[in-house]
């Protein structure tokens, strides 16, 4: 392992993947952190590289043509879809979608 | 010679003047697809609703009603693309049942030119991948030679049309997607400007990158899909109105006087001799025909790779967010409450490399790291930009290989993906700059792989790709 990826390891040390899957909801086994760990300290050695880069005064690129919001007149149109939108949900009863408790009891 | 051997353009005008029907072509193409099914180019096939729909165009074809260069062939969509009615999976588990309400853009103008669509081609899970082997639904295969594979993400796209098994087929193209697969199979891709061709009904790998683009047999049927596809969306926001094109009047064999650079840094180090080889092949090819070629230094070469796994795993990170088994997609069965719906639904539903790239968008957008990785490649894509903006000040047109090496054996790269990442080095940059890039055959290596060459414009200028690519394949359509 070089230096540079060793250095990264460290930084991405356990607390980094458990706080990192907390935030991308994703829940790995203890064997999955392990590799997640080796993965994320090469892939960030890698991308370490633009740090290299003097960019004071450089404004970022977010997006290419300078245009502006994109408004359109907020008009009460028929949506006719509802029927197949359901028919794709994992779970759904008299047109609601079906989700596990979010609110507690009183 | 066989009807799947023609190219879309042919058989429209065959098709037209009445010496085929449009169903005799899909029934042909279906036969193909079956002798081609071991290449895994498909997820979705739809028989009856293609045949459903060739009858309709038929007749408008009968009736005079459809007359454009692409009336009643046959095409497919990587299957990231939304078609109403026919699932959309994006080769992943976690969108295997998932059939969208509505039809992307690019389905709707296509259908409106007289396309069939017959299916959905195989891909890398949600567009992440360079060889079409990260698949839910199993690796896709090279068809020049099937222990090899086609490149990715859109490989299934480019390998259907290298086996005849389709006309034509649109793949995506975040970092070299549709570009580099279509090197590998010997096919001609497109990546349209950005903002050129709407991204409505396009599943987001990264929004600021992606743009859908034809594969085809040939530049003049990768004309007549531009010229399709491409134009204003007022569904999509980031789509450009620009005035109407005329893309197959660019169908000239002539390069006279057009100044084409070649980034000298990018033919030292990882790349492969042949391939090198070929490049000076196609460099001194439009040379005889009357270009002026020569080298130039192309600025922050050796950051375009790392800048750009920065912002499309961030994005992605963000895009992919969506996917929680709450309103549409697979929910994993057991869990105790919500979150756990969540991760579990995510963590079973997505493959390795999915969550390896959602992992490092996610490090890369979290505070105390967001300044220094997100906002900083933000800041050399800004300099990439500028670098690119230079040279097309100078140049008309720039030449460069697609992939430093031809596609690699099946598995080879699945234990170590990181190793693949560096292989992108001559597509990333069009799409960080939003500029048109092309891919187009121009020979094989010594193991009989293809080797494509890349041609790359400034914003809008596709017509000078599409001249300059044309006029490199009569040329070398006359010298075979």
């Amino acid at each position: 392992m070089t230096n540079t990826v060793a250095c990264n390891k460290s930084m991405i040390d356990e607390y980094t993947v458990e706080h990192v899957g907390v935030l991308a909801q994703l829940e790995l086994t203890a064997a999955q952190k392990r590799q997640a760990r080796e993965d994320m300290a090469g892939m960030v050695a890698y991308v370490e590289k633009l740090r290299e880069l003097n960019t004071e005064g450089i404004e970022p690129l977010a997006h290419l043509f300078p245009v502006g919001n994109v408004f359109r007149e907020d008009e009460v149109m028929v949506f006719d879809g509802r029927k197949e939108m359901l028919e794709g949900a994992p779970q759904c009863r008299d047109n609601l979608y079906v989700v596990p408790r979010t609110i507690d009891e009183a | 010679m066989q009807i799947w051997d023609c190219t879309a353009v042919e058989l429209s005008e065959q098709i037209k003047q009445g010496k085929l029907k449009v169903a005799e072509v899909l029934e042909a193409v279906y036969r193909r697809i079956e002798q081609t099914k071991d290449l895994n180019c498909f997820i979705t096939l739809d028989k009856e609703g293609a045949f459903q729909r060739a009858a309709k165009v038929q007749e408008q074809i009968d009736k005079g009603e459809l007359t454009g260069p692409l009336a009643g062939v046959p095409f497919a969509a990587k299957d990231n693309i939304c078609t109403k009615g026919m699932r959309t999976t994006c080769a992943s588990r976690i969108l295997e049942h998932f059939v969208p309400a509505y039809d992307a853009e690019v389905i709707r103008r296509l259908e409106e030119a007289g396309g069939v669509l017959i299916g959905k081609t195989n891909m890398d899970e949600f567009a992440m991948g360079s060889t079409s082997e990260t698949s839910y639904f199993g690796a896709v295969k090279n068809p020049i030679r099937p222990e090899y594979v086609p490149g990715g993400s859109s490989g299934g796209s480019a390998a259907a049309v290298a086996a005849g098994a389709c006309m034509y087929t649109l793949g995506s193209d975040t970092g070299g997607s549709i570009r580099q697969p279509a090197s590998h199979c010997g096919v001609v891709g497109l990546k349209p400007t950005y903002g050129r061709v709407s991204r409505y009904g396009l599943v987001a790998h990264a929004c600021a990158l992606d743009q859908i683009g034809p594969i085809t047999r040939n530049v003049t049927d990768c004309a007549a899909v531009l010229s399709a596809i491409c134009g204003y969306d007022e569904k999509d926001s980031t789509s450009m109105a620009r005035p109407e094109e005329d893309f197959m009047g660019a169908l000239i064999r002539d390069v006279k006087g057009m100044r084409i650079g070649i980034p000298s840094n990018y033919l030292d180090g990882i790349i492969n001799g042949e391939v090198k080889a070929a490049v000076w092949f196609v460099a001194r090819q439009l040379e005889l025909a009357g270009a002026v070629v020569e080298q130039f230094d192309l600025k922050y070469t050796e950051y375009a790779v790392p800048a750009y796994y920065t912002i499309a795993s961030a994005e992605a990170s963000s895009n992919l967010e969506r996917y929680d088994g709450i309103k549409y997609g697979w929910r994993c069965e057991d869990y105790k409450d919500l979150q756990s719906l969540y991760r579990r639904t995510r963590s079973e539903g997505f493959g390795a490399e999915v969550k390896r790239r959602i992992m490092l968008g996610t490090f890369v957008l979290s505070a105390g790291y967001y300044e220094d990785y997100y906002l900083q490649a933000l800041k050399v894509r800004a300099l990439i930009k500028q670098a690119f903006d230079e040279a097309f000040e100078k140049y008309d047109l720039i030449l460069a290989p697609v992939s430093p090496k031809t596609a690699p054996k099946l598995g080879e790269s699945l234990g170590h993906p990181l190793k693949l990442y560096p292989d992108d080095v001559y597509t990333v940059s069009a799409n960080l700059a939003g500029i048109p890039a092309i891919s187009i055959p121009c020979g094989e290596d010594s193991k009989g792989l293809p080797i494509g060459v890349q041609l790359m414009a400034d914003c809008f200028q596709e017509k000078k790709l599409l001249q300059a690519a044309y006029t490199y394949e009569q040329e070398r359509m006359g010298y075979e």
